[in-house]
């Protein structure tokens, strides 16, 4: 091989130290910080033990974002701030500043630009999500989206903190579910068994591979039209689609047959109670593009009915557990149906055993 | 329905440069309301002309719209790396590249951004110019695991972008069965609850295993997230096979006077109401004259006192870090917590960031070893027992790794009075150390 041809060989230097790129007050006081409090919604102000104090502007952003808008958000950091930016996990952009006085100039700058300021203490933040329709190989909707929809409703909680709690939404294209848990979890909810097209599964899928992977032993091997292929006994079947992914021929998603489900209660922090995963309210709603309008209404049937009813610091799962689940279902005016019993491992330990009941 | 796969040529895509946009009526609905519109994004994009980009972004739209109209998914998979390197890139290749020739390859590349996600404005300049040059101009800050996701890229450009990111500092996150990327909380850099140092920690462990990211040869993903305190506000519990949250184990740190500041501004009812009775284990009381009486002995460190009086409260001196293993979702058995491994360890000399990287190194060895394939480390524990595990990573027993004690009888216990010397020795020795330590 030539000199010219040779290729690069990566640097592997792995995660990149950020201290270069912090804003100086926060390395300055790297681990020395002291107490904080909020100015507003949207803003965070923290004091060091030498007396230091920065001022932290929160505002939300489109996660799935264009050069243009980064290079705004870029400007507004240089001209208002102090040419830092970091990130929230559920993509707010932060901006340090080191005097007050620089505060109001930067929320009205951002939110000139069309970014809202908020998503603090007891506020509905961004939504976390998933890549659907726009970059996913196995989604059953669209994520950013479906984000967006929501978040132009939900606008008004994420500028104010008038909720009992904060409140951590979340979404997710598929069952596998990588939008993780949440207060409200809005997921896709398969309904049909996989449609196999038997003359590419023998070319395309490593058959034992998906086999192994069906959660309740429902896919064997078969031979259809002369061809290696898989079946699938429908009536094992829990439509999850985790054959999907190591078998695309496998098809799990459908236009009319995937549904969206609400989920409640996650919750990630151990503040007063333990962690929890999130519940079922709601399935069969349909994969309505371009505004999905059904899911809106449920999830803000479900927020409106948490901020009227919740005690100042209840989670929304902390909150359902003290009034338990008929007046949670009472509340909201949403059915309770045969699915919303667990029948999976461990579901025993969902049930009731006690006479403890609400009326 | 999938198809197979198919490849336009460099010559079938054309250079176009005044290329028709798709109507895209249903995605159009999007660029209207109050929050920000990633369909005005894409539509800036598909509009710079004078950009290599800008056909690509129009098939892009066009695509999407299609899903929209459909209500199907048209992306999969394949086969696509960089120099070195196995995993890292996200193959996507379009399964209507006829109808959308220009965005018929649009891979993803994952990059590792700098610990806690803190950026100048310089560095993200430099990374949105070499994106232009090479990708689509589309980014999301950031994936769930905590890439920057550099979406939209050719087959041909993914070694250039990644190239001209790699000399300026940028590395490629993990993807497959692999490490995978990590995050950790703002911590130390702004947050006065930090319990260890984040930055540290995250790049201690991460660098030291960066042959398991980029050259996949686990049984499957293996997650590490790393928060200062129990706040988790990576969701470190739910997320990560390997969970780092910061503790401590001394009393919380009480300003009586701040206490009393805020029951005066607060009231006593909305301070017993909000504050003393939502304490988990009962461990708080107010005193007559307004000051706090923790029972700190019954503490969990949940943080929620810690969290409502930011002022007069805050985590103990004595701090460090547990460990949790085993965090997944439903994928295949069902959703797992991380549950607690390591009750609390110091992360302040070289000697305990040392330790914590053996430790790592152990657990990793351990699911490289004895998971099947894929199996999250969680699922491993969960088929093995937890005793068997701690036993194959060289762990003692702890009643802080349980909620209770077994409540079921079927298990052997003939070498009980083995076990019990095994703890006595241990209660022991611990009982000596600490005598010689003081």
């Amino acid at each position: 091989m030539s000199e010219a041809t040779q290729p690069r060989r990566p640097i592997e230097s792995g995660v990149m130290d950020p201290f270069p790129y912090m804003h100086p007050l926060l390395k300055k006081n790297y681990g020395q910080w002291k107490w904080h409090d909020r100015l507003r919604p949207g803003v965070l102000h923290h004091v060091a033990h030498g007396g230091d104090e920065v001022w932290t502007v929160r505002a939300g952003t489109q996660r799935q974002m264009d050069l243009h808008t980064i290079r705004k958000l870029c400007d507004i950091a240089d001209q208002c701030a102090e040419g830092h930016i970091r990130f929230t996990t559920r993509s707010n952009a932060e901006f340090m500043v080191s005097s007050e006085a620089q505060v109001a100039p930067l929320v009205e700058k951002l939110q000139d630009e069309g970014f809202p300021v908020g998503g603090t203490g007891a506020s509905v933040s961004m939504i976390s999500h998933t890549q659907g329709w726009l970059h996913c190989d196995i989604p059953g909707t669209d994520a950013s989206g479906v984000v967006k929809s929501l978040m132009d409703e939900l606008h008004k909680e994420f500028i104010q903190e008038k909720m009992p709690n904060r409140v951590r939404i979340t979404t997710s294209c598929c069952q596998i579910n990588c939008g993780g848990q949440g207060d409200i979890a809005i997921n896709v909810q398969y309904t049909k068994p996989p449609k196999i097209n038997h003359d590419l599964v023998g070319n395309v899928c490593e058959r034992p591979a998906v086999i192994a992977r069906c959660p309740v032993a429902a896919i064997r091997p078969a031979m259809v039209n002369g061809k290696p292929s898989l079946e699938v006994d429908e009536k094992k079947c829990v439509c999850c689609g985790a054959c999907y992914p190591p078998c695309p021929p496998m098809q799990i998603n459908g236009p009319e047959s995937t549904k969206l489900a609400v989920w409640v209660g996650g919750k990630h922090s151990n503040a007063r109670s333990k962690p929890t995963f999130h519940k079922l309210v709601v399935a069969g709603l349909p994969n309505n593009p371009p505004r999905w309008p059904e899911v809106t209404e449920v999830v803000t049937t479900i927020l409106y009915a948490y901020k009227k009813n919740a005690r100042h610091w209840e989670r929304m799962g902390e909150w359902i557990e003290r009034i338990g689940w008929p007046r949670f279902f009472e509340l909201t005016g949403l059915p309770f149906t045969k699915h919303h019993i667990d029948d999976w491992r461990g579901a025993r330990k969902t049930l009731n055993t006690s006479t403890h009941v609400y009326f | 329905m999938w198809k197979e796969p198919r490849r336009i040529s460099s010559v079938a895509r054309g250079n176009d440069m005044s290329k028709k946009p798709h109507d895209t009526p249903l995605l159009d609905q999007l660029k209207e309301g109050p929050w920000p519109s990633f369909v005005e994004g894409l539509k800036r994009l598909s509009s710079d002309e004078d950009k290599p980009y800008a056909g690509m972004m129009k098939d892009l739209l066009g695509q999407l719209e299609h899903s929209y109209e459909n209500r199907m998914g048209y992306w999969k998979g394949g086969t696509v790396s960089v120099y070195g390197y196995g995993g890292g890139v996200i193959p996507r290749f379009s399964e209507v590249p006829d109808k959308f020739p220009e965005s018929s390859e649009f891979h993803t590349l994952r990059i590792i951004p700098p610990a806690g996600l803190h950026y100048s404005t310089d560095l993200l300049r430099k990374m949105c110019d070499i994106w232009e040059r090479h990708g689509s101009g589309l980014i999301a800050l950031h994936g769930q695991s905590g890439d920057i996701m550099l979406q939209g890229c050719t087959s041909e450009n993914v070694q250039k972008a990644f190239d001209e990111l790699n000399e300026i500092g940028f590395d490629l996150g993990g993807a497959g069965p692999a490490l995978r990327t990590s995050m950790n909380c703002v911590g130390h850099a702004r947050c006065e609850q930090s319990c260890y140092d984040e930055v540290r920690t995250h790049r201690t462990i991460i660098n030291g295993f960066l042959d398991e990211m980029h050259r996949p040869a686990l049984p499957y993903k293996f997650k590490f997230k790393f928060s200062g305190c129990p706040n988790d506000c990576v969701n470190a519990i739910h997320r990560a096979d390997f969970a780092v949250i910061g503790t401590w184990r001394d009393d919380i740190q009480v300003d009586q006077q701040e206490v009393q500041n805020y029951v005066a501004k607060v009231g006593r009812k909305y301070m017993i109401d909000v504050v003393i009775t939502h304490c988990p284990t009962r461990a708080l009381s107010l005193n007559d004259d307004d000051t706090l009486e923790i029972d700190n002995k019954s503490c969990v460190r949940c943080m929620h006192c810690i969290n409502v009086m930011t002022k007069a409260l805050s985590p103990g001196k004595d701090r460090g870090a547990m460990v949790l293993i085993g965090g997944k979702r439903s994928l295949k058995v069902g959703d797992f917590l991380g549950s607690v491994i390591v009750p609390f360890m110091k992360l302040e000399t070289d000697e305990d960031f040392e330790k914590l990287k053996d430790f790592c190194e152990t657990v990793i060895d351990f699911f490289a070893e004895n998971a099947l394939e894929h199996e999250r480390i969680g699922e491993t524990i969960d088929r093995i027992g937890l005793a068997n595990f701690l036993e194959g990573i060289g762990v003692e027993v702890d009643p802080n790794m349980v909620n209770h004690p077994r409540t079921s009888s079927y298990a052997r216990m003939d070498d009980w009075d083995q076990e019990v010397e095994k703890w006595r020795a241990r209660k022991a020795e611990a009982a000596s150390a600490s005598e010689a330590a003081e």
